[in-house]
């Protein structure tokens, strides 16, 4: 499954002519780790009230998400074949106005652990068991507003909010170390009263035990720090800051897909 | 039209809105901090179950409501209408963009709020609201008329921003009449056909005054309570200016992008009318008691009065 939603992020991008394939790649194992364990949701109805939530909060990923749902069979290849362009469902940045599946509307870095924390708190106070993903990049922690919904979901004692950080180390313009490294993410949300959990982000039975683990404790929110390679799975793109935002030409596309097939 | 002397501030009718509302179970309620303030305390005291406190923060709250929105709540969030502007993008991206239907309340706007000083006074809220797809802004003159308005809010199906103030003001409605305004729809509160005087928040009060004023010189003014800003009523705009020939906008706001900003876009491209714009003239307020601040930064019944036969001149 992850390897043909790598193989769609890379197409999709390729065929856009822009997009993010470097923090897709970093962040599609953990998405198709998450679907498979226990999400509860429906294909034929992905609007179904009790659902569980999945906020994908670093939007620009949106190749990652698009080709999870389409490997699920909630959108189509024609969709993501649309990706950025005019009238598509599969808009440049996540967008729950435009695609069945999408639970947020992306795009603005920081936001969605606090939209999440405002879905978990409905759910508590629906008396529902429905759990509450937000998938957030680890530049993404640079945002001020991550940091007061962290803070607000102790506060609020959310156990049914889970977030997983895709700790890549590259942002925008180059490595976080450069722009401004964040540190021990971990400890961090720990000192905010977060059960924390570390893992390799790529190892999908450490995605598993993780995303279970983390279901299962329902006395505090959790965070999943997920330590992720930028652009796995394309030896090019792999760590290389270039490809957070550039889509490969006709050649890189070759290589890339030689390497995913 | 009579109106009971007692005054209401219109922060006061959001409170008593909210415990109103609160027979709708899905009517959450949102404070940062304030909640004494802009009056959501009310509904606090008698629903805390219902009620998310948040703490100094408000672009989390923005957001939180977002995502209790689309859980199936109506969220009600307030603070300074100042601290709103703090979470703007918030408001736009995270609320609007997505059509989520969250109705944010911003208290004690405009100069009117007094001796705080300038950082509290915000003049731009109506005007950065306004340019916002989705969003709806009001900016009631009373408590009757914000408790209306708010409740009103139960069946609106697009995110707001309402404005309140923190001072009473002498009641432009009475309990029965209040029931008939409605969201998009200006208020006629006294007909006149010399100039219209198009005021909202706590100015209508001012421009009642003003109109009585320039009846004693013969001058007979219309006076309008426009509490929507968006979407705005252009065709009891289109009808005042036909009937006056002139119009006076008057509001406790910048003259750029508020009130006056919008009728006078309304006017320009679709009839052409002489118009004076009252309000604060595109610079910071200052810490004073509220009478003498908005003698200060003419805005008040006699600025009113001087615009009406400025205006009156150039018909």
């Amino acid at each position: 499954m992850a390897r043909k939603c790598r193989i769609d992020i890379v197409e999709m991008v390729h065929k856009a002519g822009a997009g993010h394939p470097g923090g897709s790649l970093s962040a599609i194992d953990l998405i198709v780790g998450l679907y498979g364990t226990g999400f509860r949701f429906k294909i034929d109805d992905p609007d179904w009230d009790d659902r569980d939530r999945f906020i994908m909060s670093k939007g620009h990923a949106s190749p990652a998400v698009y080709s999870i749902l389409h490997n699920l069979g909630i959108i189509t290849k024609n969709d993501i074949d649309g990706f950025r362009t005019l009238g598509s469902v599969c808009q440049g940045h996540v967008d729950m106005k435009w695609t069945d599946g999408v639970d947020f509307s992306a795009g603005s870095l920081g936001m969605g652990l606090s939209f999440g924390l405002g879905c978990s708190i409905a759910a508590r106070m629906d008396g529902s068991e429905r759990n509450i993903w937000v998938m957030i990049g680890d530049g993404e922690t640079q945002e001020g507003q991550i940091w007061e919904a962290a803070m607000a979901a102790d506060f609020h004692q959310t156990g049914n909010l889970n977030v997983i950080i895709d700790r890549n180390r590259i942002q925008n313009d180059d490595f976080m170390e450069v722009q401004m490294e964040i540190g021990d993410i971990g400890k961090k949300f720990e000192s905010f009263g977060w059960k924390t959990i570390e893992i390799d982000g790529h190892n999908m039975s450490e995605i598993v035990e993780a995303i279970k683990e983390a279901t299962n404790d329902r006395n505090r929110p959790c965070a999943i720090v997920a330590h992720t390679v930028k652009g796995k799975g394309v030896s090019f793109m792999e760590n290389n800051p270039a490809f957070h935002g550039k889509a490969p030409n006709d050649d890189e596309l070759k290589l890339a897909l030689e390497e995913l097939s | 039209m009579s109106a009971p002397s007692s005054g209401g501030a219109s922060r006061d009718g959001y409170g008593s809105a909210l415990l109103k509302l609160a027979s709708d179970p899905r009517v959450v309620v949102l404070e940062a901090d304030l909640g004494k303030s802009t009056k959501s305390c009310l509904f606090r005291a008698e629903y805390p179950e219902r009620t998310v406190s948040m703490g100094i923060a408000e672009q989390n709250m923005m957001l939180v409501s977002a995502g209790m929105a689309s859980s199936g709540k109506i969220p009600f969030a307030s603070t300074f209408a100042i601290f709103t502007e703090r979470a703007f993008e918030q408001v736009r991206n995270g609320i609007a963009r997505p059509g989520l239907v969250v109705h944010i309340c911003g208290s004690h706007g405009g100069i009117h709020t007094g001796t705080d000083g300038s950082s509290a006074q915000s003049i731009e809220d109506l005007a950065i609201y306004r340019t916002v797809p989705n969003m709806t802004v009001m900016h009631p003159c009373d408590d009757l008329s914000a408790e209306e308005l708010t409740l009103q809010l139960l069946n609106h199906q697009q995110p707001s921003y309402t404005r309140t103030a923190r001072n009473k003001v002498p009641r432009v409605y009475d309990e029965m009449n209040v029931k008939k305004i409605r969201i998009g729809k200006g208020n006629i509160i006294k007909e006149g056909n010399d100039v219209a005087i198009i005021a909202c928040g706590v100015m209508v009060n001012e421009a009642k005054i003003a109109a009585e004023k320039l009846a004693n010189k013969g001058i007979n003014a219309c006076v309008v309570d426009m509490h929507t800003i968006k979407p705005l009523d252009g065709q009891l705009i289109n009808n005042l200016a036909k009937e006056c020939g002139c119009i006076v906008t008057v509001e406790d706001h910048s003259i750029i992008g508020g009130l006056g900003g919008s009728v006078s876009e309304y006017l320009s491209s679709n009839i052409p009318t002489p118009l004076e714009m009252v309000g604060v003239e595109d610079k910071f307020g200052e810490s004073g008691a509220t009478a003498e601040l908005m003698s200060h930064m003419n805005i008040d019944s006699d600025a009113i009065v001087k615009a009406a036969n400025r205006v009156i001149k150039r018909k």
